[in-house]
């Protein structure tokens, strides 16, 4: 039985503009692959070439983050929703004599 | 163009001084067409670091959750700079996640912080006017 999968502003120009897709899977990577099968151009922003999660997105069973649970291995239920936004990130990157700082870096 | 009102404006400010020295991070909530910001959520930053942030995934999520619910979107991110321009760095434009979103820069390296409201679509940057907010 296929889960809800919401998908990012930024990812459903690669699902036909959908907002909440389908996908069969028993498992996060099972219901990742099926859904990059159904939306190729999904695939190079869901997963690595190695089939790793890609670390610009986070990935939700219900309201907990996949990376700390068994990331990819997650058993996924019918009843389960799938969230995926992206990660949101940055920084100066360069941290000046702050980065001499070993408590700041 | 960024529609900031000045009360949000003085908060995103706030919770960048109140996470000093670390860089501090939060989420611009609001309607995505007309670029009005109706709620900022300061968030952790994860990274907590001076020189990286990272949005707390969950808040994300929650906040997201929270926007969809008012018929609003997340769109866009502030974080600070503690020690350089409100300008975005290599690393911000590497990591910008949504070519749709607005990117505020809040530097903090100045007695007084400046804010300042970046597109950047594929690598390029192009600064916005902020109205409502901007001093």
């Amino acid at each position: 039985m296929p889960v809800e999968v919401h998908l990012p502003t930024v990812l459903r120009v690669h699902a036909g503009g959908e907002r909440t897709v389908h996908a069969e899977g028993a498992t996060i990577g099972q219901v990742l692959g099926a859904l990059v099968a159904t939306y190729p151009g999904l695939s190079g922003q869901l997963l690595n070439d190695d089939g790793t999660l890609h670390r610009f997105v986070n990935v939700y069973l219900n309201d907990d983050d996949v990376r700390y649970l068994s990331s990819l291995d997650t058993p996924v239920a019918p009843t389960d929703e799938i969230s995926i936004l992206p990660a949101v990130a940055g920084g100066s990157g360069d941290g000046g004599w702050l980065a001499s700082v070993p408590a700041l870096r | 163009m960024l529609h900031l009102p000045e009360p949000l404006r003085d908060q995103m400010v706030a919770h960048c001084l109140t996470g000093l020295p670390l860089e501090a991070c939060g989420l611009l909530v609001g309607d995505h067409e007309r670029g009005v910001v109706v709620t900022c959520v300061p968030t952790q930053n994860v990274a907590a670091s001076a020189r990286l942030y990272t949005v707390d995934p969950k808040e994300h999520l929650r906040a997201d959750r929270a926007a969809e619910a008012e018929g609003l979107a997340v769109i866009g991110v502030f974080h600070s700079h503690t020690h350089t321009d409100a300008y975005p760095s290599p690393t911000d434009v590497a990591q910008a996640p949504d070519p749709t979103w607005h990117y505020v820069l809040v530097s903090l390296r100045d007695v007084v912080p400046t804010v300042r409201s970046y597109r950047i679509v594929d690598g390029t940057i192009e600064e916005e006017r902020i109205v409502g907010g901007s001093r």
